[in-house]
């Protein structure tokens, strides 16, 4: 540096190349060569345990995750006997109303006793209670629903699929064995032994579990009957609410910020105010929603309408910040072209800045969406982690109604005792994940489909 | 050809169509155009020469309120297009440049079809009504750049996907399709080949017929050809203005000689 800035010294002369074979690779050449296989070995390296890592999240999950599409069915023939469910005899539907569930219950089980002494099975130990157990509490509120839809079955024997207990659905996904039944107050030896009786004899079938994406949850001790529909149904409200709050807000502030607002302070203080919201833990938000939306405007709790307005904030910076990229990485020369024609601002925004910026923005929007399907946290805050068994009405009264959430009900499910539950919210995992895997290929899609355009 | 246009000029036209009144623009604190005063001739060729950086393209973006998207940049003096400032508060900067057109240095047209991009201008400023005659100024327009029996088999493919000098032309039927008064050309010539150089010459000198054309150029020769008025900027000043054959053949400031004889630029 100063040998150059002196001008009494001669710059010395860069050292010549020494001329030999280009056959052989020089020293500096081996060097450099081997600084890049080592470059490259380091990246291919890291790719490696990115995709092991992934592999072995993926696979943990579906192997746990798997079950909960599968459940455990009894099949046996119930006799709906006339003096329980209709004690009067009148069919009168509103008589019939009065009888509990807990009767049917009995049904359940004295069908139960009654296969088993048809079949001629015999199991040592067989207790009251382990008939009473084997059906799901859920079991005997859906033949109540059956019988009350169609009195006509009142005095019949039907052929039912009865959801089991997850104690029995257990014994076939591996989670419960006859050692563990032994240990297991909510199971005995007897009760294992009967399931797989009863599997021999073709009364017992695991199969497709629809219920699981349809029903909501359930209680503590009804695990083999909780589902996931509510959360589904919360989650696609809040998104809806989302997309149509944040994406024209985000899309019209950002086009505002990058081709009307004079560029000054003001306009940096609030650039710099975006990116750092951005980056603003999202409990924050949920701090925000539940004193702004909950305590302050008084709108009830634990509802998609809390939810999508939170999650709203939280998407909007990220919404923001990629639409402005989309829109400053339009060349400016079209914008030159459009106002050299005697376009207005608007028009030369409307007309061929938003276009050619468009799959930049819905690439935006759709991560920004696909991050809020997944948040968890600020839902806790505003109460959507409630119990919530009846759906949502359709909008935009639904809005308004206790709903749950995707995440919110898988972080639900690991805090429960039943091991049925934790299987179950592997599989609420690989849904949200199946979920954001069509977002992201969405995203893709709708990428490619505008940009092919020209 | 050379020898047409030098019995043409004789036939000058003296109506004025844009004057400029001591015309400062600053960029910032940068002073890049110093009091220019010069009077634009209707239906006439006016070039603009001179080194790289001494301001042409600033002053062609005056004409055209151009320069209004830049933040830094600021004009002062007066501008009149027949008589009217342009920089007037009452003047829609959006009025006056569907009445001067532009066609950029670099061919710039939309990521649209050929026909799209010729019918844009008219359709934002209602030139036509209805489809039939829409169709007609597109032809026009196509034909006036030289273009149409280019294109006139592949109108709805993309403009963007023509080479060079048919996007270049085709900016320029972009150009005229609105029907402006002036047209503003910034080196509308340094993307082409020699071909499209002097297509796009003979282009301008049909445009003069209807329009009053304004050229920037790097090219001596092409201002000669083209042109019946040139004029000389230098370092943000305007040295010299007068009739072309007079700046070629008899420059009266010692920097216009040098710069013409290739001295300094
Ligand atoms: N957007 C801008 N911001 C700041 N300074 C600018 C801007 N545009 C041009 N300038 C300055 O103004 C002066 C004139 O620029 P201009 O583009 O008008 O030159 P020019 O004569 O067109 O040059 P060229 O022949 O290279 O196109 C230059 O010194 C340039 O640095
Ligand atoms: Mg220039």
């Amino acid at each position: 540096m100063t040998d150059a800035t002196d001008p009494g010294t001669i710059p010395a002369q860069p050292a010549r190349h020494t001329s030999g074979s280009l056959l052989t690779a020089s020293a500096r050449t081996k060097r450099r060569n081997a600084a890049e296989a080592r470059f490259k070995a380091y990246g291919i390296a890291a790719i490696a345990i990115a995709v092991l890592a992934l592999c072995f999240l993926m696979s943990s999950i579906v192997r746990d995750g798997a079950g909960a599409f599968r459940q455990t069915y009894a099949s046996i023939p119930v006799t709906v006997s006339a003096e329980v469910v209709d004690p009067k005899g009148n069919r009168d539907p509103a008589e019939m109303a009065k009888v509990i569930s807990l009767s049917y219950g009995k049904l359940l089980d004295d069908s139960l006793k009654a296969w088993i002494a048809a079949e001629n099975i015999r199991i040592e130990g067989l207790s009251d209670a382990d008939t009473k157990s084997f059906f799901s509490g859920e079991a005997p509120a859906r033949l109540r629903n059956m019988v009350l839809a169609d009195p006509e079955l009142v005095g019949q024997t039907v052929e039912m699929t009865a959801l089991t207990s997850s104690r029995i659905d257990g014994m076939f996904k591996g989670r419960v064995t006859e050692e563990t039944a032994a240990l297991d107050s909510k199971t005995s030896v007897a009760q294992f032994r009967l399931a797989q009786a009863m599997k021999e004899n073709g009364a017992l079938v695991t199969k497709f579990n629809g219920d699981f994406i349809t029903k909501p949850d359930a209680s503590d001790n009804r695990a083999e009957a909780a589902g996931i529909g509510v959360a589904i149904l919360g989650s696609f409200y809040m998104m809806l609410i989302v997309l149509i709050l944040a994406l024209p807000i985000g899309v019209a502030a950002s086009i505002y910020l990058e081709e009307f607002a004079p560029k000054n302070r003001l306009t940096d203080v609030i650039e710099v105010n975006i990116a750092n919201l951005a980056a603003v833990p999202s409990i924050v938000f949920g701090i925000l929603g539940l004193a702004a939306f909950i305590n302050f405007v008084g709108l009830p709790r634990s509802t998609p309408v809390v939810g999508g307005l939170v999650l709203t904030l939280m998407t909007l910076p990220t919404i923001i910040i990629s639409t402005r990229a989309a829109l400053k990485s339009v060349p400016p020369s079209i914008r030159d072209a459009a106002l050299g024609v005697g376009a207005s601002r608007m028009q030369t925004v409307f007309h061929h800045v938003l276009p050619l910026a468009m799959p930049g923005i819905l690439t935006g929007t759709i991560i920004g969406l696909a991050q809020a399907l997944g948040e968890t946290a600020p839902l806790l805050l505003i109460g959507m982690v409630a119990f919530v068994t009846t759906f949502p009405a359709a909008p935009p009264e639904g809005f308004f109604d206790p709903a749950s959430a995707l995440p919110v009900q898988v972080y639900n499910w690991t805090q429960r005792a039943d091991p049925a539950f934790s299987e179950r919210a592997s599989g609420a995992i690989i849904v949200l994940l199946i979920f954001l895997l069509c977002m992201n290929l969405l995203a893709i899609f709708l990428r490619r489909r505008f940009e092919r355009r020209w | 050809m050379n020898d047409m246009s030098l019995v043409e000029r004789r036939l000058v036209q003296d109506e004025i169509k844009i004057t400029a009144r001591d015309v400062q623009v600053f960029y910032g604190e940068k002073h890049a155009i110093k009091d220019v005063n010069v009077d634009i001739l209707d239906k006439t060729v006016t070039a603009f020469i001179g080194p790289s950086g001494c301001g042409k393209s600033t002053f062609l973006r005056c004409i055209n309120r151009m320069n209004d998207t830049i933040d830094i940049c600021r004009v002062e003096g007066r501008i009149a297009l027949d008589g009217e400032d342009i920089y007037d508060r009452r003047v829609d900067p959006v009025q006056l440049r569907a009445k001067v057109g532009m066609v950029f240095q670099k061919p710039n047209p939309f990521p649209k079809s050929i026909y799209d991009n010729v019918a844009y201008g008219p359709r934002i400023h209602g030139l036509a009504r209805g489809r039939a005659e829409l169709d007609e100024i597109v032809e026009k327009s196509l034909r006036g750049a030289a273009l149409w029996n280019e294109v006139k088999d592949r109108l709805q493919e993309p403009g963007t996907g023509l080479s060079g000098g048919q996007q270049q032309r085709l900016c320029i039927a972009r150009a005229v399709a609105t029907a402006p008064e002036v047209l503003l050309m910034d080196e509308p010539c340094s993307a082409l080949d020699p071909i499209a150089t002097s297509q796009v010459e003979e282009l301008i000198d049909q445009l003069r017929q209807e329009f009053s054309v304004v050229i920037v150029t790097h090219s001596m020769q092409q201002a000669a050809r083209v042109s019946q008025k040139t004029a000389f900027f230098h370092l943000g000043n305007l040295v010299e203005y007068g009739e072309t054959d007079d700046i070629f053949t008899n420059p009266q400031d010692p920097r216009t000689e040098s710069y013409i004889s290739g001295r300094i630029g």
